[in-house]
């Protein structure tokens, strides 16, 4: 787990749900022979409908088209991030796209547990709405130790929510890593 | 004492006489679930974490069902049920599913019943978001990704946080043009799509007890919906009877404490309630019936694994027989043993299947079909604006194709009414 994240925001609304963050029709490609890997991260956020792709304007894609990154690092949305199927392709398209953290106010649990125990990136809760106060493209800064988020082309510094019992796993890299430390697999 | 059934039946799998809501267990589990979607990158992940040549911790306890992507020509789909295939070759697994063969058997869920890996007090985990579907039979099941399904696999075990249980108690007497769904689609718009998350939904009441297995599963099924951990209603004889029926494997029953801490309890009349729907594009954008009657329809869709049981289809064609559908109809069975059942089972001398057919449906092959969208050549699949009513389980834009079209959700009777008259229809209009 890095301790200091340093990216572009991608704003997004509430109850995004797992069709929206990679819709079940790409399910089918491989997720580790290199080719078809990096479909996930052209497809990431590829279900959002116009006018919500990118916050406030709505109209500037995840991942640009014909592009298999995204410019975006940190991922900013709402309430209930990640609800819907417990497709664990979510997390991982958006990792593959570029994506090292998503800040929301709360998050579907399979989620976030997907994205913790696969250690694809690290689910920061927010205290405040913060789909309201930040835009895409804005330069954001996170000290995962301190919980610091600093707004750097506002200036604006927001506190998040400490990791608790997650920290754990995100340090040994994914819950196999975890398992292992706490003796509970070979 | 005074713990709730999820709780009670968490901690005998944690070997522990008690747990309390927050902690987090290491718990063993009884079942793994997995399909064609989840199941490749499950095994991926296992071969890499435990061997190339390493086993599967228990194959007696490991079910494989493929069920998304079968009736389509998408390469990547058909290379899928080959991974899955192959894997059940090489381990030897009693418990594959195999499409093609006489032991297909379509949606996991509903197989995971009818071949009677549902038993009560057990703790069951599935690579599928819907797992909760389980919960109807007295069990803790839950949904899981292809990371913690991998060392289900390996190791037999996974941590789970003990959920808060939320208790909604139904009373009454369900009228004739009341189903689960209506009563489930109620429970998710009062509490959101948010309000049970993290949390244990458990469904009680003799409203409840009077429900059919099936019609149980409903309710279960979209515990999700509201984003709680399991669904669970305890087993009674109903439950007992089915389970034998389909399985001479040993279970022990557990109940709630009498005096269970409860984070939230409710209690519904049933007799009082309407038929409701949800809205584009949130399960819990509930409206009544009434409410949005009149909405123009490009489709209906009867099917999956909420909407796509015997007892869904029989409702229905009870509705459709001797009429005409209006609009374009989409009928997909959840399971084979469905298919076989409509093909049989008769209604005023007609088999069901038959009914379905004069009055203008298209009939599907048993899989999740157009439930979650899927491959572009995928039966019923929404490709444009298309206005649909559907007996599924979510409505978030593209869940079933085209982001661009509107899914309302709502029982098997709203749904036949709405077909015949090509507009969201209240079921009592057409029944007699
Ligand atoms: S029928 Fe639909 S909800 Fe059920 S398992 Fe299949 S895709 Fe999921």
């Amino acid at each position: 787990m890095k301790d200091i994240l340093k990216g572009k925001a991608y704003v997004i609304g509430d109850s995004i749900d797992t069709d929206q963050i990679i819709p079940a029709a790409h399910l089918v490609f491989s997720m580790t022979i290199p080719e078809e890997r990096k479909q996930y991260g052209r497809y990431a956020l590829s279900g959002l409908p116009d006018g919500t792709q990118g916050l406030p304007k709505g109209d500037i894609p995840f991942t640009a088209a014909d592009e298999f990154e995204s410019e975006f690092t940190i991922i900013i949305a709402g309430s209930n991030f990640g609800c819907g199927s417990s497709r664990e392709h979510a997390p991982f398209a958006l990792m593959v796209a570029g994506a090292e953290a998503v800040v929301a106010e709360s998050y579907a649990r399979i989620f976030y547990r997907n994205a913790v125990d696969g250690g694809f990136l690290i689910p920061f809760e927010s205290r405040d709405r913060l789909i309201d106060v930040i835009r895409t493209g804005d330069l954001l800064m996170i000290d995962s130790k301190s919980g610091l988020l600093t707004n750097e082309t506002t200036g604006k510094d927001y506190l998040l929510n400490p990791l608790g019992d997650i920290a754990d796993i995100l340090r040994a890299g994914n819950v196999f890593e975890y398992a292992r430390q706490a003796g509970l697999m070979p | 004492m005074e713990q709730t059934i999820t709780q009670k039946i968490l901690a005998a799998h944690a070997g522990k006489d008690r747990v309390a809501p927050g902690e987090n267990i290491w718990v063993d589990v009884d079942i793994l679930m997995t399909h064609d979607v989840c199941g490749p990158p499950t095994i991926d992940i296992f071969k890499r974490e435990f061997g190339q040549d390493a086993q599967v911790w228990d194959k007696d306890k490991l079910v494989i069902l493929p069920d998304h992507y079968i009736f389509t020509e998408d390469p990547h789909a058909m290379r899928n049920i080959e991974i899955l295939r192959a894997f059940a070759a090489e381990h030897d697994l009693p418990h594959y599913f195999d499409v093609g063969t006489s032991r297909y058997k379509g949606v996991c869920h509903v197989a995971l019943a009818e071949e009677g890996f549902n038993r009560p007090g057990n703790v069951l985990f599935g690579t599928d978001s819907h797992t909760c579907t389980s919960g109807a039979f007295g069990l803790f099941s839950t949904g899981v990704g292809n990371t913690d399904a991998a060392l289900i696999m390996g190791t037999g075990k996974i941590w789970v946080k003990v959920p808060q249980t939320m208790r909604f108690v139904f009373e009454g007497a369900l009228p004739p043009y009341l189903m689960a769904k209506d009563i489930i689609l109620s429970v998710i718009g009062d509490i959101g799509l948010d309000g049970g998350t993290y949390r244990a939904l458990e469904f009680d009441g003799q409203a409840v007890f009077d429900l059919s297995m099936e019609e149980r599963m409903t309710l279960t099924n979209m515990a999700i919906e509201a984003g709680a951990k399991n669904g669970i209603i305890a087993a009674d004889d109903k439950t007992f009877e089915y389970v034998r029926s389909r399985t001479d494997a040993a279970f022990e029953p557990v109940y709630s404490d009498p005096d269970a801490a409860y984070y939230f309890e409710k209690i519904y009349d049933v007799s009082t309630m309407e038929p409701v729907i949800a809205k584009p594009h949130r399960p819990d954008n509930r409206a009544s019936v009434t409410e949005v009657a009149g909405t123009k329809l490009d489709r209906a869709y009867i099917g999956s694994c909420t909407g796509g049981k015997y007892g869904d289809f029989l409702a229905a064609a009870r509705v459709l027989e001797g009429n005409e559908v209006r609009v374009d109809t989409f009928v997909v069975p959840a399971s084979t043993e469905v298919s076989k059942q409509l093909r049989e089972n008769t209604l005023n001398g007609k088999t069901i299947w038959q009914v379905f057919l004069d009055a203008g449906c298209k009939m599907g092959h048993a899989s999740c079909g157009a439930c979650l969208g899927g491959p572009v050549d995928t039966f019923g699949r929404t490709h444009g604006t298309e206005v649909v009513i559907s007996t599924t389980n979510r409505n978030f834009p593209g869940r079933m194709g085209s982001k661009e079209a509107s899914v309302y959700l709502a029982s098997p009777l709203t749904v036949a009414a709405s077909a015949l008259h090509g507009v969201i229809t209240d079921p009592r209009e057409v029944m007699v």
